[in-house]
Formats: structure tokens, C-alpha cells, sequence
């Protein structure tokens, strides 16, 4: 005969003030096998935890049901205690009475019926509940970065740090990410190259960390301790090892008229080439939409000048497969396309341009070595407009609905800059709102202000006209004096709303890792595990997982790495026991279930089998890997026949507590 | 030969009888029957904006129903077309609307959006094909520099209308292209002429309409062509510019040699 405590939580007045915590109490204490029954104010406190240990010894319980917050929060709370006074955790059973009780009922009565049904399901469950012990499956002691900007660098650096091998994969043929296009950083105004290449060039030289540059990640397996990652190396048609970076045959390519991404297509570069000076690593790329060789086998001169015999035309995209403990996502941001914003004429006007556009023409390693010019006639712009909040904020589909975050403090950065290096330009800045929260921000706008007398109005642009003499027509309205405006601008800069790389939505599918509307990655819980996601192993650094400047990211790029150490420290981690396992005597071997797995945990076996009539025969069957399954029931829910089932949630405890909600 | 209803509306009536008349000339030459339905009343002219009140839709959804047995529903006017199809946009996305206009008309059983409606330019662009066009143009315009003005409400509001980019929209400088000129791109093609305000603040219409003029001659226009009436009043009556201002059909007329030259 089971013998069930029941224990009901009031949470503060988070359940208690919706649900008649008391009336709960008593209605379950009438349930079979229930052989104590009590309420307590919080009972994930060490008192309330008490209350269940002594219960426990006390009654010497078979099962207990805690009717109180969802699983998710606190079901390893009461594991533990119950494991602590001598219960096996798994005859421990949630009744989540407040997200999808109290939280969401209004009338008192109603959510007290809703409150006793679901736990009365529990108890119906807890009945059936069968011991289960928990395996080990060992940790790999290597991480994997995901993304080269500073995120994937500061992450990288501290695991190696801590001792382990990391391995960094970088789309790109350079790690450094968008801080190195940047000129300077808010709020000191340092120059982003200065604090960045020393860490790309550590990155580079520390034994432990392996940059995989011009590469993706192809494809993922396993589980949290046990990855199995296979990483796409794209040819770049240069061996790496060969490379020594000294740039000779990006002088000697003839090919010269290829848009600079690095310089935001502001000018050209050659068909083979190295990003920038500083780029880590140090080697050359060939761009194949563009190297006539690759094209038409017609130059060949990259191979004659290179002393090394580095070039290989014939080289392929390589896969290579390396196993992880943990994987952090640096995935990081891009600003948006402008080509639904042309009322700015953005793609019309040369002398429009973006904020990352603006930080290449006033870099000394941009195209104009650090003048700021036009780029349409290359004078010195004497009037430049900044529009704040350029997709940002956005009710509409056009643009993204959440603050890009960063924008405010760049604009007032660039406007800064511009007043100081150039005092006989005007500068306007156009916003929405002046967002400043952060250590020294505000006194930084304030100094734009103040002491640079940068125009800041409050209002947004409607229409920005180019004219025929050159200069460009801003029209906007100015809110706090109603007025409207036209000025005539020389230059006009926009701040583009940041958003996810489009990498990251597949990546995440990958990773069975969780997204948002916006394609910003989901961290476990908002406030309290804001750098690990919802899926064992996988963490997140960086603008991956919302908008941030330098700081914040590096902070939680750090953060991402402490938790990912704290993973790769332990030897071994305990396993999920609440697995499927298949009755082979019912499987009928059709395959089903391996199809919906996600974890490729199900394979098929032909076994003996001694039938009714003494006969014996073989028959295919369905067996599943434990280390493997995730629990997560599709295939329970796929089989046919009823073979699979899963532990904890097997098919019979699930229909127990239909029946108890249906009675 | 394919069979498009023909909807002038009230302005083509009496204003604007070239961009009629022209149209309905180029159509045939280009191998397109038009039909005007049988007593046709007015589109429902600003009354679509009205969003709650079944009686506005009236009108527009009496003449897309004319429409039915044909390849689609052809305007040409800007206003027309804009109302007829911010209509037909609503009434096949509200239910309960068509449910009242129904009633309202009376008829067997609710119209909701069935009949496709095309602006005179679409009709050229995806029907006929700019390219089609070009092959039988008799009478290139070339050399000449020609200013397409969309005005406000050709494109807008651009969910509903589903015709351009009404920022940087590409359909009327395609047909110039297509009839052999040289369009010019200039920044108030798709701003406001001063619209119906000319009847009530007057100074307000000449400082649009000049603001357009000026934009369209700054960038070197020979002339500037609309799709619109109430643009061409504004842009002929109150801007006080030089340029010659046509109606596109009479270009689309004189490229397909159906009309003289115009020695402006």
C-alpha cells in the first residue's frame, strides 16, 4: 500500500491569494494512499524542506506530491530533499498550482477547483512513480566557441585560461567581429583596434585555443559533456599553413575592383586578399565570385608571385569532426538592410550613409584614411544629420519592435567626434528618445551637449531629398517646439536597428536551442541564468542573445565562459534516468519512432525471439541509446503499438492522471 | 484577345478626357479589349476611409462586381483606382463588412475580393509586359528627359495597393524607358501636389506643387507625366513651373503613333 504526503505551498501570496491554499490541503488528504496532507508559506525554504524531510521519516512515505511553482523552477529542490531523507528523488511529483493556476485565475473559487484537480492528478501519477536511479556519462574537456567577434575571444581566452582546449569558429577569414570596423569606443573614447587586436592576437598565440577561420559549423550531435561537432573548413584556396601574410600577391592581383566588406563596400579590394592589417589570422583569402582563375582559369599571377607556393586553386571545403564538452554561441549582430527605409534615400544618395559606414570614413584605416569626406564628391561635409532609431522601435513589420540599445551612444560618440576634429560642422541629431542608462553614459551625452553643442531634437525625420547642387534636404518636425524643419545637410547618417546574424536561426535548430520572435537566442531563465539556454551544454555570450555594447558583452561573454569551465571541470555528470526504453516483445520494428527522434538515439537490431509455438524467430526491434535520449516522448507518442515508453512519464502514469482530471 | 473592365470614373469624364481616350486607343492597339460597364457611378471617392461604415463601400463594390465575368477591373485615374482597391483589400479581409454590404446590396451572396484590380500601369507591366510595349512603339521618344510624377496616393497606402516601392517605386520609369525617353529621377516624385487644399488654402497647393516642379527641374525634366487629374491641375494651375505636364496615356498614344506629336 503506497503512503502519499501532500504538501501545498502558498508562495508568499503568489498562490495563497488566488488559491484556498488550506481548502487544497484537505481535499487531497481524502485521496487514496494520502496519508498526510499540509500547507506551508513556502515550502522551498529550508523550513519548508524540513516539513517534507521529517514527513517523510516520519510517515516513512512512498510518494510525495508538492503541489507549488512548475517543475522547472524547483523540482531538483525537492529531489534533493526527498534524497536526503532516504526517498528515491523520482517519487517526487509537481502539481504546478501557480504559472498555470494562480497566475493566470482571477476567481477564487474556480482556480481552489483547478488547484485540487491538478493534484489530485499528481497524486493518481505519484501512485505509479517507480524508483529510478540516475547513470553517469563522462565530460569532454574541450569547448567550442561559436563566432570570433569579441564575444567569441573574451569567452575563448578565460576557458583557456582556466585550462582547457577551445576551439574558436569564425565565418569569416578574421576573427574580430564588428569591434574591429569600430574607430572608437563610448563612453572613454579609446580606440576599439588598440584594446581588440592585442586579444586577437592572444587568442592566436595562447597553445590552447584553435581558431578555425573561414569556417561553420555543419552539423551537431550528442548532449550535454558529449558533442559531436562537424565543422565545415570552406576553401579558401590558400593553405594556411604555407601563408606568412605578407601580402604580395594581394598587391599583384589584377582583379582590384571588389567591393571591401571590411570597409562596408566604401572601396575596393583585390580578388585575393587579407581583410585588414591586423587580421588574425594573417592569411590570404580568395574570393572565387570574383579571382579569374577560379572563374576562367585565365591569371594565375597570385601562384606565380607567391615565394611560399601557398596558393591551391584546387583546394576543396574540408569537414572535420571534433568532439566538445560544452559550446558557447558568439553568433553576435548585423545592422539591418535599409531597402524598406528609402524615405532617408539611403539607396540613392552616395552622402547617406549608415553609422558602421560613418565609423570606416572616419577610421585611419578606412578609405579615406580618417578624413571624414563625402563619399560622393570627397569635400568636407559642413552639415550632417543623425537619425536615431532608424528601425528601431518599430510598430510596423518593416522595422524591428525592440531598442537596438547601442545606437543612442554611438550617435552621440560620432557627433562628438565630428565637432571636435571639425569645429565648423554643425551636427543634428533626430531621436525618438535619449537612452542612456550605463557607468558614465548620461555624462556623456550631456558633455555632446554641453560642450560640444551638438543640435539634439526631439522628432523624427520624415523625407530626406537629395538636390541637384549636392547638398541633401532633411525635413523633419521638430516635437517639443512643433515646428517643422528643413535643413540642408551636406551629409546624412543613419542608425540602423541591430539584429541576429542569419546564421543563428539555423544554428539554433542545430542546437535545439531555443529563439525568440526576433531571432535573439533564449537564455534558460531572464534574470537568473542569463548566459546558459534552455539546453544542457550550450551557452550564450554576446549579441546573440540581445542587444549589448562592448561592455555588457564582454561581461557576459565571460560570465558564458565561467559557466562553461564549471561544465568542463567535472569528470563525469549525472544523467537524465526519465529515458524511453522499447518492450520488445511488442515492437513490431516499423521504424516509427527512429524517424521522429531528434537525438538519432533510436537503432534497430535484429534479435531472437522464442515464439508461442516454441518456435524460434528473428525479428527487428527498436533499442534506445540512454546516453543519448533526451526524454523528450516523441517517441512515445509515435509508436504504433505501444512498445515505447518512457520513464516518469510512462503511458500508464499519464493516463492516471487523465482519469484523475476527467473523475 | 484578353477582356479587362474598363473603369474611367467621373473626372474622365469631363477634366480628364485625354487620359481617357488615349488610353482606351493604346489598349486596343496593344491588343487589350476594355469594357465599360453599363451605367457605372462614382467610385467612393474619399469616403474609404471611413473604415467602419458600410454605405462607403457601396459604391466601389457595385463596380467591382461588374467586373466579375472579365480578366480584372481597369483604372487609370490615381484617385479611382486607389479607392476601388483599398476597398476590395478591406472587403476580402473583413467578413463581417461583406456580410453587411451585402445586405446592403442585396445580393445573393457576399462579394469578397474575388475580382482582381489593376492600375492602367500594372495592366502594362504585368499583362502586356514592358518589353512587349517596346516592340511596338513606332514612335520612340528620344532624347526626351522625362519626369515621372507618382504623386501621393498612385502607391500608398502600399499594403493594399500592392503596386511599388512607394519610397523608391520603379513602374513609371520603366515605361518611360519602355516608349524609348530618358527618365529623370528626382525626389518629390512621389510627395503630395497640394491635392483638394488648392479649393481651400490656395498658397498651400502653390508651395507643394512648386516644391515639385522645381525638384523635377533641377534634375533636368523636359516634361513631367502623372497618372493623376488633380496632379495635373496642381502641377499646370498652381506651381508656376515651365515644364510641359502630360497625362502618361498621351506619351504611351503618340509612342504607339496613335496621337500627333506634341511640339510643347
Amino acid at each position: 500500500m503506497q503512503r502519499i504526503g501532500v504538501f501545498v505551498c502558498h508562495c508568499g501570496t503568489n498562490i495563497a491569494a488566488t488559491v484556498d491554499v488550506k481548502a487544497v490541503a484537505e481535499a487531497l488528504s481524502h485521496e487514496p494512499g494520502v496519508v498526510v496532507s499540509q500547507d506551508y508559506q513556502y515550502m522551498c525554504s529550508e523550513s519548508g524542506q524540513e516539513l517534507v524531510k521529517n514527513a517523510i521519516k516520519e510517515h516513512g512515505l512512498t510518494g510525495v506530491v508538492i503541489c507549488s511553482c512548475s517543475p522547472r523552477m524547483h523540482e531538483n529542490t525537492f529531489r534533493k530533499a526527498a534524497a536526503s531523507a532516504g526517498l528515491n528523488p523520482y517519487l517526487v511529483e509537481i502539481a504546478n498550482i501557480r504559472e498555470q493556476c494562480s497566475w493566470i485565475h482571477k476567481n477564487i473559487a474556480s482556480a481552489t477547483d483547478k488547484a485540487v484537480i491538478l493534484g489530485k492528478a499528481a497524486v493518481a501519477k505519484v501512485h505509479l512513480n517507480a524508483p529510478l536511479t540516475a547513470g553517469e556519462s563522462p565530460v569532454v574537456k574541450r569547448a567550442l566557441v561559436i563566432g570570433g567577434g569579441i564575444a567569441g575571444i573574451q569567452t575563448a581566452l578565460d576557458i583557456a585560461e582556466a585550462g582547457f582546449d577551445v576551439d574558436i569558429v569564425e565565418k569569416e577569414p578574421t576573427i574580430g567581429g564588428k569591434m574591429a570596423q569600430i574607430d572608437k569606443t563610448f563612453p572613454t573614447l579609446d580606440c576599439a583596434a588598440c584594446i581588440l587586436t592585442p586579444k586577437m592576437v592572444e587568442a592566436s598565440q595562447n597553445e590552447r585555443i584553435t581558431i578555425h577561420s573561414f569556417s561553420e559549423v555543419s552539423d551537431v550531435k550528442g548532449f550535454v559533456g558529449n558533442f559531436t561537432v562537424t565543422i565545415k573548413k570552406k576553401a579558401r584556396y590558400v593553405d594556411e599553413t604555407k601563408c606568412t601574410g605578407c601580402g604580395l600577391c594581394t598587391e599583384k592581383c589584377p582583379m582590384k575592383k571588389v567591393p571591401n566588406e571590411f570597409n562596408m563596400g566604401l572601396d575596393n579590394r583585390t580578388a585575393v586578399y587579407i581583410p585588414f592589417a591586423q587580421a588574425v589570422p594573417k592569411v590570404a583569402t580568395i574570393d572565387p565570385n570574383y579571382c579569374m582563375m577560379l572563374k576562367n582559369g585565365k591569371c594565375g599571377v597570385c601562384s606565380k608571385v607567391c615565394s611560399v607556393g601557398a596558393i591551391d586553386y584546387k583546394q576543396t571545403d574540408r569537414f572535420i569532426e571534433q568532439k566538445y564538452g560544452a559550446i558557447v554561441v558568439a553568433t553576435g549582430f548585423n545592422p539591418i538592410k535599409l531597402d524598406k527605409y528609402d524615405e532617408f534615400a539611403y539607396s540613392c544618395c552616395p552622402d547617406v550613409v549608415t553609422s558602421l559606414e560613418l565609423e570606416r570614413l572616419m577610421n585611419a584605416a578606412g578609405p579615406n584614411g580618417g578624413t571624414l569626406l563625402r563619399p560622393s564628391d570627397k569635400t568636407h561635409p559642413h552639415t550632417i544629420v543623425f537619425v536615431q532609431c532608424v528601425g528601431s522601435r518599430c510598430d510596423d513589420e518593416k522595422g524591428k519592435p525592440y531598442c537596438s540599445k547601442i545606437c543612442c551612444m554611438y550617435t552621440a560618440k560620432h557627433a562628438m567626434l565630428i565637432r571636435e576634429k571639425y569645429p565648423d560642422t554643425e551636427v543634428y541629431v533626430f531621436y525618438i528618445d535619449v537612452r542612456t542608462p550605463g557607468k558614465n553614459f548620461d555624462e556623456f551625452y550631456r558633455r555632446a551637449v554641453e560642450q560640444y553643442n551638438v543640435h539634439y531634437i526631439k522628432g523624427m525625420v520624415g523625407k530626406v531629398t537629395p538636390k541637384a547642387d549636392g547638398k541633401i534636404d532633411v525635413q523633419a518636425s521638430d516635437l517639443l517646439s512643433n515646428e517643422q524643419l528643413h535643413i540642408n545637410a551636406d551629409m546624412v547618417v543613419l542608425a540602423a536597428a541591430i539584429e541576429p546574424d542569419k546564421t543563428a536561426r539555423p544554428l539554433a535548430t542545430m542546437l535545439t536551442t531555443q529563439m525568440d520572435t526576433n531571432d535573439f537566442f533564449t537564455e534558460a531563465h531572464p534574470k537568473l541564468r542569463p548566459v546558459e539556454s534552455a539546453t544542457a551544454g550550450i551557452f550564450l555570450s554576446g549579441a546573440c542573445q540581445g542587444p549589448k555594447d562592448i561592455p555588457e558583452t564582454v561581461a557576459q561573454a565571460s560570465a558564458a565562459a565561467a559557466k562553461a569551465i564549471g561544465l568542463l571541470c567535472k569528470n563525469s555528470i549525472t544523467c537524465n534516468p526519465c529515458v524511453a526504453h522499447s518492450d520488445e516483445l511488442m515492437c513490431n520494428g516499423c521504424s516509427a519512432c527512429e524517424k521522429v527522434c531528434p537525438y538519432g538515439a533510436i537503432t534497430y537490431q535484429d534479435k531472437e525471439f522464442r515464439m508461442p509455438d516454441r518456435s524460434t524467430a528473428i525479428r527487428r526491434v527498436a533499442s534506445v541509446n540512454p546516453a543519448v535520449c533526451q526524454g523528450c516522448g516523441a517517441c512515445t507518442v509515435a509508436c504504433p503499438s505501444g512498445a515505447m515508453d518512457l520513464n516518469g512519464f510512462s503511458n500508464s502514469q499519464i493516463m492516471a492522471e487523465v482519469d484523475a482530471i476527467c473523475k | 484577345m484578353q477582356t479587362f473592365t474598363y473603369y474611367p470614373g467621373c473626372t474622365l469624364r469631363t477634366k480628364a478626357k485625354d487620359l481617357d481616350a488615349y488610353a482606351r486607343a493604346s489598349a486596343e492597339a496593344l491588343g487589350i479589349g476594355l469594357i465599360e460597364p453599363e451605367n457605372w457611378q462614382c467610385c467612393g471617392g474619399a469616403y474609404t476611409s471611413a473604415t467602419n461604415e458600410p454605405a462607403t463601400k457601396l459604391s466601389a463594390v457595385r463596380t467591382l462586381m461588374a467586373a466579375k465575368e472579365t480578366e480584372g477591373l481597369v483604372t487609370v485615374c490615381s484617385a479611382c483606382h486607389n479607392v476601388i482597391k483599398q476597398t476590395n483589400y478591406d472587403i476580402s479581409r473583413n467578413e463581417a463588412m461583406a456580410v453587411k454590404v451585402q445586405r446592403y446590396l442585396g445580393l445573393d451572396e457576399a462579394y469578397t475580393g474575388e475580382t482582381k484590380v489593376y492600375h492602367y500601369l500594372e495592366l502594362l507591366r504585368d499583362v502586356v509586359g514592358f518589353d512587349n510595349l517596346k516592340a511596338k512603339v513606332v514612335n520612340p521618344l528620344k532624347g526626351k528627359k522625362i519626369a515621372a510624377y507618382y504623386g501621393c496616393l498612385l502607391l500608398r497606402p502600399s499594403k493594399a495597393l500592392a503596386m511599388d516601392d512607394p519610397e523608391n517605386p520603379s513602374i513609371m520609369e520603366d515605361f518611360i524607358k519602355a516608349i524609348g525617353g530618358t527618365p529623370v529621377i528626382y525626389a518629390q516624385r512621389n510627395e503630395c501636389c497640394g491635392g483638394y487644399i488648392t479649393l481651400e488654402d490656395k498658397a498651400q497647393a502653390v508651395k507643394r506643387s512648386s516644391a515639385v516642379m522645381e525638384s523635377a527641374e533641377s534634375m533636368g525634366a523636359d516634361m513631367i507625366i502623372t497618372a493623376c487629374p488633380l496632379c495635373l491641375y496642381n502641377l499646370k494651375k498652381n506651381s508656376g513651373g515651365s515644364l510641359p505636364v502630360y497625362y502618361f496615356t498621351e506619351l504611351l498614344a503618340e509612342a504607339l503613333g496613335l496621337k500627333e506629336v506634341s511640339n510643347e
